[in-house]
């Protein structure tokens, strides 16, 4: 297995205050990752860094090197909307455009000129969506505003649109916290189906989530790394006092 | 228990505060519509009298047998109004009697005369006009039964003879009130009954277009500055703060600005729409800001985590997902602005708005006046019948009010999106 991102040594400080320590961690390619841990433990911070949305952050500091494909995202060659572009991203609450589904999954394509006409923009769209599993119940309603669909249909128009710009990795951040089991299901489908083509790095507050979908699981614990490994065996013979503590309700 | 009773009791009462404020400011509102429709009703109309004067078309012919506009404006028209109106009255010949029934009838008479002998069809020969000239103010407010008779007669603008001289021109069915066309496409004059309201009206539209056109965009532009590419530190807190202190500063403070740097610098025209517009314009900027950036602000960080996560930059951002959702709210803080800057007059003073303007204007740099202008100017005037007409002018501009917040509601219903 080749290895897609590399961190290492990061620290991320918000003013004064150190959200990660000194966090090292390979992600692998093609492959799902959970990052798990209690809340404020500085798992959706390490994933924002890896597309540099918390540039955005003012306060935000972030030292160390993170590498994707042994290139540093944080060096002078990168620019942040490019890499934006490689690395989508998926939000804990559905946030689909205020527009049509269309217009949701074509806006990607169309501003990074993937599509040259009318026809290669539709292709895309319709393969996009066929990917996300949601071709079929909306196919007949494209010109329908994306606001309108179920929350599970939303988040998958959501994925739709980050797989429209055809992303090497797709960072997902509580992506079915707010969705029932039915739709929560969907969408663990569709990530098993999709991980083939796609490196997904998804943070998880449910246990069993990243048990049923990921090969490896990171546990963090107040900004710290405490273990990292293939998912069978943090779950079942975790070698460190707190991964045990939590995965079995202890604390958390 | 009983805990609970008083909490009740408190919010009743809350309740009760509520409707009599509510109340209280509807009755007002009413209580000024009412007696300013009251007042200004009658400037609807104006009395006119009905007169048959002979024109001899061939003393204006040039040598080819057209129209000489030179010889119509040396003609004396007055003379000619004043003579054919003396013969509804023959036996009245005495110089004073005269001079007296001469004043119950527009000074302006002999000038609207000419106009409606330019604008008819010209044909050389005797001409019988028979025409609609407008009377004086004081026959005009006598006959609207806004003329007090129990004043002395020394006291009166109208003497017991001149009553007489109206009430037979009524009897005789030559003078009536009618529909006060004037009002409505004349600029200002010294005579009520030639003033009309259209200058201040164009005046108005000409210098809101400009304000809209160079606030806006600034301000626009400025709010997606500072919301988006600011970086937060002394600078910009300063610019946030100065903002703040501009949308409280006086009016005429920016009437001073426009005079030193419009006219003193720039040497731009004085009195002219194009520089009130952007006197006003500069008042209404933070106004705009401060409202644009709460309603940038107001759109879900989602929405903009959403667009930036697939990669668009921030201007993309801006421009395809914020400004869209966030336009209903500048819109409204947008006619806010334009709102306060029509009824501005102080910064307007400055820069030689406020001044009596004959002509409607015709371009952004022909000097004008604006509605709240006019107004202030009619009620300051002692005519009784300028009382009527700034009541008037004033329920226009309350129309011109209403419209653009209509507009404003509407476009809001609009642009507005759910998610």
């Amino acid at each position: 297995m080749s290895i897609k991102f590399k961190a290492e040594k990061v620290d991320v400080f918000y003013n004064e205050k150190q959200a990660i320590n000194n966090i090292s961690l390979n992600i692998e390619k093609n492959m799902i990752t959970a990052l798990i841990g209690p809340s404020g433990c500085g798992k959706s911070t390490f994933l924002r860094c890896l597309n540099r949305m918390n540039d955005v952050i003012d306060s935000c500091k972030i030292t160390g090197n993170i590498l994707l494909d042994n290139e540093d995202i944080y060096g002078p060659n990168i620019d942040p909307v490019d890499l934006r572009a490689r690395v989508g991203m998926v939000f804990q609450k559905p946030n689909p455009f205020p527009k049509t589904i269309f217009e949701n999954i074509a806006y990607g394509p169309r501003i990074h000129g993937l599509a040259s006409n009318n026809k290669e923009l539709r292709e895309i769209v319709f393969n996009s969506l066929e990917k996300a599993g949601l071709i079929d119940e909306v196919k007949d309603r494209l010109d329908d505003q994306a606001t309108g669909l179920s929350g599970g249909q939303q988040q998958r128009v959501c994925i739709a649109r980050a797989i429209a710009v055809s992303p090497e990795v797709i960072l997902m951040d509580e992506p079915c916290s707010a969705l029932d089991p039915i739709a929560t299901a969907k969408i663990e489908e569709l990530m098993n189906e999709i991980s083939q083509s796609y490196t997904i790095v998804i943070v998880t507050h449910s246990m069993q989530q990243a048990a049923r979908v990921s090969k490896k699981t990171a546990f963090f614990h107040l900004g710290e790394l405490i273990e990292y490994g293939d998912t069978d065996k943090i779950f079942t013979k975790p070698k460190n006092q707190k991964t045990l503590d939590y995965i079995t309700g202890r604390f958390g | 228990m009983s805990n609970l009773k008083k909490r009740k009791r408190v919010e009743a009462r809350l309740k009760i505060y509520g409707v009599a404020s509510i109340t209280v400011a509807l009755l007002m509102l009413a209580t000024l519509l009412i007696s300013i429709s009251l007042n200004g009703y009658s400037a609807f109309r104006q009395a006119y009298f009905k007169i048959s004067i002979p024109v001899d078309m061939s003393q204006f012919a040039t040598e080819n047998g057209s129209l000489s506009s030179k010889k119509l404006n040396l003609y004396d028209w007055d003379g000619l109004v004043n003579q054919s109106f003396n013969s509804i009255f023959p036996d009245i010949t005495k110089r004073n009697d005269k001079r007296k029934l001469f004043q119950i009838i527009s000074s302006n008479s002999g000038y609207d005369l000419k106009q409606i002998v330019k604008n008819s069809e010209y044909s050389i020969g005797q001409k019988n006009m028979v025409v609609w000239l407008p009377l004086s103010d004081d026959a005009d407010q006598y006959l609207k039964g806004r003329f007090n008779i129990k004043v002395p007669e020394e006291d009166r603008r109208l003497n017991d003879k001149q009553i007489i001289w109206i009430d037979t021109l009524v009897a005789k069915d030559i003078a009536k009130l009618k529909f006060n066309k004037t009002f409505f496409t004349a600029a200002d004059s010294r005579e009520p009954e030639s003033a009309g309201i259209l200058g201040a009206v164009v005046g108005s539209s000409l210098t809101l277009f400009v304000t809209i056109l160079f606030a806006l965009p600034l301000a626009v532009m400025a709010s997606i500055y500072l919301e988006y590419f600011a970086r937060p530190g002394r600078i910009t807190d300063f610019i946030e703060v100065n903002i703040n202190n501009l949308a409280a500063v006086p009016s005429i403070v920016f009437g001073l600005l426009g005079l030193s740097v419009f006219l003193s610098t720039f040497g731009l025209p004085r009195s002219a729409p194009l520089v009130g517009g952007l006197v006003l314009g500069l008042m209404t900027l933070p106004t705009i800001i401060i409202a644009s950036r709460t309603s940038i602000r107001s759109i879900p960080p989602s929405i903009r985590e959403a667009a930036l996560g697939l990669g668009a930059s921030q201007l993309q951002t801006a421009l395809h997902h914020v400004l869209p959702l966030a336009t209903p709210g500048i819109l409204t803080g947008t006619i806010i602005g334009m709102a306060r800057a029509l009824g501005e007059t102080a910064p307007l003073l400055m820069i030689g708005m406020v001044a009596f303007i004959m002509e409607v204007p015709n371009s952004f740099t022909s000097a004008s006046t604006v509605m709240p202008v006019q107004i202030f100017m009619w009620s300051d005037s002692a005519e009784r019948a300028f009382y009527e007409r700034s009541s008037l002018a004033i329920l226009f501009l309350v129309g011109f009010l209403i419209f653009m917040n209509l507009i404003a509601v509407i476009l809001r219903k609009k642009f507005e999106k759910k998610w």
